[in-house]
């Protein structure tokens, strides 16, 4: 037994549903039944951010959710591996004419795996979170530099400016 | 039979015991992923998921939470400590719950909704065992000629489950309190995607998150020990009585839907404490 740290061997997944149109979430959870059972590689879904190591994405990103989004991320502690899951998450899909989508995650935060299919199969989920792991192992390691700490790389431009202040919007 | 004092005893309980812990807690995921039809994880995963947690970067959000979560680790090593040495089990109880709040005090001392919410709800649980394990006590003060001392049980003749059966089923429903074990896990949980639920910790993250892992741990080792003071005599029948005690954990984990604080606190301060309060009683009963 070796006394490398096991990074690969425990990455905690957050998910987060970033505009998606639930296909792909669906497939994430069949992931977790017993047919497919993340939990043998040690994989576990956690709700917080705060104690995952991987961020599974779903869906393209848009103006409003492009913030929470980064937030999700910040929250997370270093080293720390962002998959995004699906062809809308990679690229846009087939939103990505749309006129409120920004495109595909990585015009937000750094993506390390891009995982096709519309919606991804839950094998090649699977095979998206354990290459993360090797890549979280290898940013652990120093063999892959950790993200710059990235700001928007895109900001998130209001469409109009609305005539009454909108219930509830979100502050600066 | 008596464990030896020794310096070298000492530095030997505190290193096993967390392996001894994280162990229990693997055999018990897989058993539960086993129950569920899955694989399930290795036996070891919860001493990876440890290693990796210290070594992912520290995020805190005040001084204190971290302060908090040591201190919980701290007393909880020492009140295995006291258990492992058969010192005063007052004492013992004492520091077993100032560890738990140490916890409650770090949970309280952030901001997060959540982690307020677990922390009282954590605050309800003592409320709800802290009782039966008093009279535990007591009952163990009864059977072993007035002596509070933890070692007392370790050389008595008599297996202290003979005069304590109760008392042993009451504390097997502190036992599911204390491993977080499903009709009562509404502090914190082993389950993932509880936001509420995860409550007590959610705001600790990395080695913090690392640390209040390895206090329970070494929980986990102290309440199995507890079990085999209940038949020290010979010491392989109290080994196997603590193990179907797990088993059995794992099995009502699986069977049982988590249910609300006030039916816990209902049910411990009626079923569990009538329990307690009928075994100490009769022993009273016995010795007049």
């Amino acid at each position: 037994m070796t006394a490398v740290p096991k990074f690969n061997k425990s990455p905690w997944v957050v998910h987060f549903n970033c505009n998606s149109c639930n296909g792909c979430d669906i497939e994430f959870l069949a992931c977790l039944t017993p047919l497919y059972d993340l939990e043998r590689f040690g994989i576990l879904h956690v709700g917080n951010p705060k104690h995952a190591d991987v961020l599974v994405v779903t869906g393209s990103v848009n103006h409003r959710n492009a913030r929470v989004l980064k937030n999700v991320y910040d929250q997370m502690p270093e080293p720390k591996v962002v998959v995004a899951m699906g062809v809308c998450a990679s690229t846009g899909g087939i939103f990505a004419d749309g006129y409120n989508v920004l495109g595909g995650i990585d015009k937000v935060v750094p993506v390390d795996i891009f995982v096709p299919g519309c919606p991804a199969r839950p094998e090649a989920m699977i095979d998206g979170i354990l290459k993360g792991a090797q890549v979280l192992q290898a940013k652990h390691s120093g063999q892959t530099p950790l993200a710059v700490k990235n700001v928007l790389t895109r900001t998130p431009t209001p469409v109009a400016a609305p005539a009454t202040q909108e219930k509830g919007a979100p502050h600066a | 039979m008596n464990i030896p004092q020794t310096p070298l005893m000492l530095v030997l309980a505190i290193l096993v015991a967390p392996f001894f812990g994280a162990l229990l807690a693997g055999i018990d995921r897989r058993i539960t992923a086993r129950s569920q039809g899955r694989m399930g994880p290795p036996i070891l995963q919860p001493i990876y998921d440890t290693i990796k947690l210290l070594r992912k970067e520290p995020i805190l959000l005040n001084w204190m939470q971290i302060v908090y979560a040591y201190l919980h680790l701290l007393f909880m090593v020492m009140a295995f400590l006291l258990l492992v040495f058969g010192k005063d089990s007052l004492m013992f109880l004492f520091v077993f719950a100032f560890s738990t709040l140490s916890l409650v005090l770090g949970g309280m001392c952030v901001r997060s909704p959540y982690s307020r919410i677990g922390s009282q709800r954590e605050i309800m649980l003592m409320v709800a065992y802290e009782p039966i394990l008093i009279l535990i006590m007591i009952g163990l003060y009864m059977v072993n000629n007035h002596s509070f001392q933890l070692s007392a049980p370790l050389t008595a003749a008599k297996p202290m489950l003979i005069s304590l059966p109760l008392l042993f089923v009451a504390f097997l429903v502190v036992l599911a309190i204390k491993l977080q074990k499903s009709p009562f896990d509404i502090a914190t949980s082993h389950h993932a995607h509880q936001e509420i639920v995860k409550g007590i910790t959610i705001e600790y993250s990395g080695p913090h998150l690392a640390i209040l892992e390895i206090a329970h741990f070494y929980e986990t080792a102290l309440l199995f020990f507890f079990i085999v003071l209940f038949w020290a005599s010979p010491i392989w029948i109290g080994i196997l009585l603590a193990s179907a005690s797990f088993f059995l954990m794992t099995v009502v984990d699986n069977a049982f839907a988590r249910l609300t604080s006030m039916w816990i606190f209902k049910f411990m301060w009626t079923g569990a404490l009538l329990l307690a309060v009928t075994n100490v009683l009769l022993l009273y009963w016995v010795s007049k």
